[in-house]
C-alpha cells in the first residue's frame, strides 16, 4: 500500500534550528525545557529524517511538546495517546513515533492503556515527564504525588499510596524501563539513546520538576542541590525482573538508568505475522478479486 | 377455502433451542431462496443467556417482493412444547403447524378452531434412526430442511449442494450423515400439505444474488470502501463486524485490532487515520457513549474516520439482543461543543454494504468523521440481494506522501487535506494536529475571530455535502394525504404499509431518510404537501409523541403536522401494527372538536 513518492534530494543534515517551533510557554525554570532540549539534541544526533518523526502527546504541561518541536506532531486528548500511537506504529512502521506525556496521562486517566500497551509489547517509545503534580490545572494531587503532599484537592496532605512507575510498568510487562531526570541532561540523552534502540514497548520516566507547584520536589536527586543522583551500576542485570523490582523499591529519590530490558515478540511483529501468513501472491491480488472470492461463498 | 396451491410468498418460523441448529437451517433456506432468485428476509431471536435457550429463526421468502421478515407465519415448526406454546399465536389462522411429536403435544381442538393444519413428524426419532446417532440431536435441523424442501417443492439437488457446502472441510462421515438426514426429511410422507405451498417459481433471471447479514455487509462494505485499519472492543450486536474484519483485513494487507476498551478503539482508529490509512471503529450504544470525546477530536482535528453503531436497546446496558433506533440523538449530537459529523443510516442489508463505501468516501473527501447507523435487526437479518458490481465499486487505497512545498493543515480558504507523517514539507514547517482551537498551522489560538472562522469551516462541510444530496424520493400513492417518514431498518416495513394501504381507501406515501446529518434538501417543501407527516421509528415518543427523528424534523422543517409513531418493546414494527397506528391517528385527527 505504501507509495513513497519522495524525491531524493541532497541530504543536508538536520539541525536543532530545523526542529525549533514556537517558544515554549512553560514557566521559567520548568524541568520540561531540559527534556525538550535533549529531545531535540537526540533527534539531531540520530539524524532521523525529519518528516518521519512523529511527536505525540496527551494533555498537560508536558503534553505541550508538539507545539515546541517542528516535526509531524499530534496534541491528542487526555489519556488516549498510547492507543493512538499504537495504531500509527502498527500501520506506519517506517516512522519514528515518540509519545510524550505526563504522570496524569500515564498513570491516571490513561493507566489502562499504558498497562495494556506494555503487555502487548507495542513497538513504541513513551517518555513520561513525571512532576508528581497536576500543573496545568494549578496544583491538584497526581497519582505519583508523594504521601503528605499538600495540594488544592488534598489540603490536609495526600494519604494515598502513590504509583511506583517502575514497579507498575515492569509489572505490566514492559520490555524496557529506564529512569532519568531533567536535571541531569547528559544522563537523560543516554537514556533516550537506550530507549530508542530497544525494539518493543519502551518507557522512560523523567523526573521533571514543576517549579510553580512542587518546587524542590526532586532536590534529593540533584547533586547541585544537596542531593545524590545515583546511577544503576554495571552489575545490574537488566534482564532480571526481580532485580529490577528490587531497584524499584529503593526509597525516593531512587536510582537512575535502565532498570529492565528484555526482548519479546512485539505486537507489530505479531500483526505482521498475520499478514505474512497470507501467501504473497494472494496479497498482491487486487482487492476486487479477493472480495469476489468472499462474495462467491455467500451466493 | 380458496385454492392456495400456488403462492408467491411464505413465512416460516422455526422455533426450538439455539443449540438445535435452527439458525443454520434458516440460513441455508435463505441462501437457497437467494440462489433461485427469490426475495428473502430473515429474523431471529438470540437467547440472552450464555448457554443458549429458546430461539427462533423466521424466513420470509417469495417470488414477489419481500420487504419484511413477515408479521405472522404461514408455517410454524415447533421442536418443543415451549416452542409450540410460545409461538402458536405467531402462526396465522389457516396456517400449518409442523411439530416434533416426540416433544410436542398440541391442543388439537384449538388448532381446528383456527383452521390450522397440524402435521406431526417424529423428527427426533427419524433423525436418530437415519443417522444412527445415540441420543444426539445432531442432524435434526437438516432433516427439517429436507422436509421443507418437500413442502415448498424446492430443487432437491440445489439444497443438497448447499448442505455439502455447509459442511465443507468437515469429516466425510459428517457430510454423509447430513445428506442422509436431508434425504430422510425429503422422503417423509406428509400428506397433502405440500399442495398448500407451491411457489410460483419465476424463471431465473440468470443474475446472481448474494445472501448475507447486515453485519457481514458492513464488514465487506468497509473493505470495498478501502478501509484498511480498524480497532474495536467486543459488544453485542457489533462484535461480528470486528470478527470479520480481524479475520479478513490481513488478506488485504491491513489490520484490525481488539483494544483494551472502547476509548482505546476510537483513539487507535484516529491514529490510523492520522497515519493516512482509511480507518474504522464501531460499537453498539454503550461503546458509542464512551467514544464520543475522541469523536470530538476527530471533528476538531478534521481527520477522516468511519464509526459504525449497530444499535441495540438502551439506555445503559439496556437490551443487548433487541432492536431499537434510539442512538440517533447520540449519533447526531454526541460529544461536547459544536461537533459537526456526518450521519448515515442503512435501510436494509444490501444498503449496509453500499453505505460503508459511501461513508468511507465522504470521510475521505471532507476529512470528517462519518457515523453509520445499523441496528440489531439488520445485524442478524439475512437478505438476498443482487451481486454488487464490485469492479466499479471497489476503492484501492493508496497512501499519498508526495512532498509538499508548504503545508497548512487547516487553511481558511480551502478544505483540509492532511499531509500524513512521512510527508516532507519543503519550507520546513511541519503540521500539528490538535484538539485545541487552532490557527491554519495547528498552533493553539484563543482568538475569538479564529474560533468563529474555524467553527464555521468545520460546519461548512455539512453544508457542502447537503448541497450535493438529491431531494428524497417519495414512494407510494400520488394522491396520498399522509406521508410516513422512516429511517434505518424499518424501511421495508414502511414500504409494505404503503403497499397495503393502496387498496384500503386511505392511500399512504412514504419517505425514507438515509442521510440524517446533513438531511437532504427540500424536506419542508415535501412535508408541506401533506396533511399528516408521521415519523415511524423504534424509540421513545417523549413529551410530544415524537421520537428522535420526529423531533429533529420538527425542529428542522417547522412543520406542525409532524407526529410520531414510536415504540420501545425491543422488536421491529409489524406491518399490521403500523397500519393500525396510522389509522388511529388519522381517525383522531378527523374527529370533530367537541366543546
Amino acid at each position: 500500500m505504501e507509495t513513497d513518492t519522495l524525491t531524493i534530494e541532497p541530504a543536508e543534515p538536520m539541525t536543532r534550528d530545523d526542529l525549533k517551533a514556537d517558544r515554549p510557554t512553560w514557566c521559567p525554570g520548568c524541568g520540561d525545557f531540559s527534556v525538550l532540549a535533549m529531545y531535540q539534541k537526540f533527534l539531531v544526533d540520530r539524524q532521523y529524517p525529519q518528516e518521519k518523526i512523529a511527536t505525540l502527546s496527551g494533555i498537560g504541561c508536558s503534553s505541550r511538546f508538539p507545539y515546541f518541536i517542528n516535526t509531524h506532531s499530534v496534541h491528542f486528548i487526555h489519556g488516549r495517546i498510547i492507543p493512538f500511537a499504537t495504531a500509527l506504529s502498527l500501520t506506519r512502521p517506517e516512522l519514528f513515533p515518540f509519545v510524550i506525556i505526563g504522570d496524569g496521562d500515564a498513570f491516571s486517566i490513561g493507566g489502562n492503556h499504558l498497562t495494556h500497551a506494555a503487555r502487548k509489547n507495542v513497538n513504541l517509545n513513551v517518555i513520561i515527564l513525571n512532576n508528581q503534580v497536576y500543573g496545568l490545572t494549578k496544583k491538584q494531587t497526581s497519582p505519583t504525588s508523594p504521601l503528605g503532599f499538600r495540594s488544592k484537592t488534598d489540603p490536609w496532605g495526600s494519604r494515598m499510596t502513590p504509583v511506583n512507575p517502575a514497579r507498575q510498568i515492569i509489572g505490566a510487562g514492559a520490555t524496557f524501563f529506564a529512569r532519568a531526570s531533567a536535571a541531569n541532561p547528559k544522563h537523560l540523552i543516554q537514556m533516550y539513546e537506550r530507549m530508542s534502540a530497544h525494539e518493543g514497548f519502551s518507557v522512560l520516566e523523567v523526573l521533571s520538576e514543576c517549579v510553580q507547584f512542587f518546587k524542590g520536589s526532586f532536590d534529593g536527586a540533584s547533586s547541585g542541590k544537596g542531593g545524590d543522583f545515583v546511577e544503576i551500576g554495571p552489575d545490574h542485570d537488566v534482564t532480571d525482573e526481580g532485580a529490577a523490582f528490587a531497584l524499584a523499591e529503593k526509597p525516593f529519590p531512587g536510582v537512575f538508568g535502565v532498570f529492565h530490558e528484555v526482548r519479546r515478540t512485539t505486537l507489530n511483529e505479531m500483526e505482521q505475522e498475520n499478514i505474512r501468513a497470507v501467501a504473497p501472491a494472494e496479497l498482491q491480488r487486487p482487492t476486487v478479486d479477493k472480495l469476489k472470492d468472499s462474495f462467491n461463498r455467500l451466493t | 377455502m380458496s385454492n392456495p396451491s400456488s403462492i408467491s410468498n411464505s413465512v416460516i418460523r422455526i422455533a426450538g433451542n439455539s443449540q438445535d441448529g435452527i439458525q443454520s437451517v434458516g440460513t441455508m433456506l435463505a441462501r437457497m431462496a437467494g440462489r433461485i432468485d427469490m426475495d428473502v428476509m430473515t429474523y431471529m431471536t438470540i437467547p440472552s443467556t450464555i448457554s443458549g435457550g429458546p430461539s427462533i429463526f423466521q424466513v420470509h421468502m417469495g417470488t414477489a417482493t419481500v420487504l419484511t421478515p413477515g408479521d405472522l407465519a404461514d408455517v410454524l415448526v415447533a421442536f418443543y412444547q415451549h416452542s409450540y406454546e410460545n409461538h402458536i399465536e405467531s402462526l396465522r389462522d389457516g396456517g400449518v403447524l409442523i411439530y416434533d411429536d416426540t416433544h410436542v403435544d398440541p391442543d388439537l381442538d384449538a388448532l381446528r378452531q383456527r383452521r390450522i393444519t397440524p402435521v406431526a413428524v417424529p423428527m427426533t426419532a427419524l433423525t436418530v434412526e437415519t443417522v444412527g446417532g445415540t441420543g444426539t440431536q445432531k442432524g435434526k435441523n437438516i432433516f427439517l430442511l429436507g422436509l421443507l424442501t418437500r413442502v415448498y417443492r424446492l430443487d432437491y439437488d440445489k439444497v443438497a449442494a448447499l448442505v455439502k457446502e455447509q459442511f465443507r472441510g468437515k469429516d466425510e462421515s459428517v457430510v454423509r450423515n447430513n445428506l442422509l438426514a436431508l434425504e430422510a426429511g425429503y422422503a417423509y410422507q406428509i400428506g397433502d400439505v405440500g399442495s398448500f405451498f407451491t411457489f410460483d417459481i419465476k424463471p431465473e433471471s440468470g443474475e446472481t444474488n448474494v445472501t448475507m447479514t447486515g453485519n457481514q455487509a458492513l464488514a465487506y462494505g468497509a473493505i470495498a470502501g478501502g478501509i484498511r485499519f480498524g480497532a474495536g472492543y467486543p459488544i453485542t450486536p457489533w462484535t461480528e463486524v470486528m470478527e470479520i474484519l480481524r479475520r479478513e483485513l490481513p488478506r488485504y494487507g491491513g489490520t484490525f485490532i481488539q483494544t483494551e476498551d472502547e476509548l482505546a478503539a476510537i483513539a487507535a482508529a484516529i491514529g490510523g487515520a492520522y497515519g493516512g490509512t482509511p480507518s474504522l471503529t464501531g460499537s453498539s450504544g454503550p461503546g458509542i457513549s464512551l467514544k464520543t470525546e475522541a469523536l470530538g477530536f476527530a471533528v476538531m482535528s478534521e481527520l477522516p474516520l468511519v464509526i459504525i453503531d449497530v444499535q441495540r436497546g438502551g439506555p445503559s446496558t439496556g437490551l443487548p439482543t433487541n432492536v431499537e433506533q434510539s442512538d440517533l440523538s447520540i449519533a447526531l449530537n454526541g460529544s461536547h461543543g459544536d461537533a459537526p459529523r456526518v450521519v448515515l443510516a442503512a435501510a436494509n442489508v444490501e444498503d449496509c454494504f453500499y453505505i460503508m463505501i459511501e461513508a468511507a468516501q465522504i470521510a475521505r473527501r471532507f476529512s470528517v468523521p462519518v457515523i453509520v447507523l445499523s441496528d440489531q435487526a439488520l445485524a442478524t437479518r439475512l437478505e438476498a440481494f443482487p451481486y454488487p458490481n464490485l469492479d466499479s465499486l471497489v476503492e484501492e487505497p493508496s497512501l499519498n506522501l508526495a512532498t509538499r512545498e508548504s503545508h497548512k493543515p487547516y487553511p481558511l480558504d480551502a478544505p483540509t487535506h492532511h499531509a500524513p507523517p512521512g510527508t516532507k514539507v519543503v519550507d520546513g514547517r511541519y503540521p500539528t494536529i490538535t484538539g485545541l482551537e487552532h490557527d491554519e498551522y495547528g498552533n493553539p489560538s484563543g482568538s475569538a475571530q479564529m474560533h468563529t472562522r474555524m467553527t464555521h469551516r468545520r460546519s461548512d462541510k455539512l453544508r457542502r455535502l447537503a448541497a450535493e444530496l438529491p431531494p428524497p424520493e417519495v414512494y407510494g400513492a400520488k394522491d396520498a394525504r399522509t406521508l410516513l417518514v422512516g429511517w434505518g431498518s424499518t424501511c421495508g416495513v414502511i414500504r409494505s404499509v404503503v403497499d397495503q394501504s393502496i387498496t384500503s381507501g386511505e392511500p399512504l406515501a412514504a419517505l425514507h431518510l438515509r442521510n440524517l446529518n446533513p438531511l437532504p434538501p427540500s424536506l419542508a417543501e415535501i412535508f408541506a404537501k401533506y396533511d399528516n407527516v408521521l415519523v415511524v421509528e423504534l424509540n421513545e415518543g417523549g413529551v410530544n409523541g415524537c421520537g428522535q427523528l420526529g423531533r429533529l424534523l420538527r425542529a428542522e422543517t417547522c412543520q406542525p403536522q409532524i407526529r410520531g409513531i414510536t415504540k420501545s418493546d425491543g422488536g421491529s414494527f409489524r406491518v399490521s401494527e403500523v397500519l393500525e397506528r396510522v389509522r388511529g391517528i388519522l381517525e383522531s385527527t378527523r374527529r370533530p372538536a367537541t366543546l
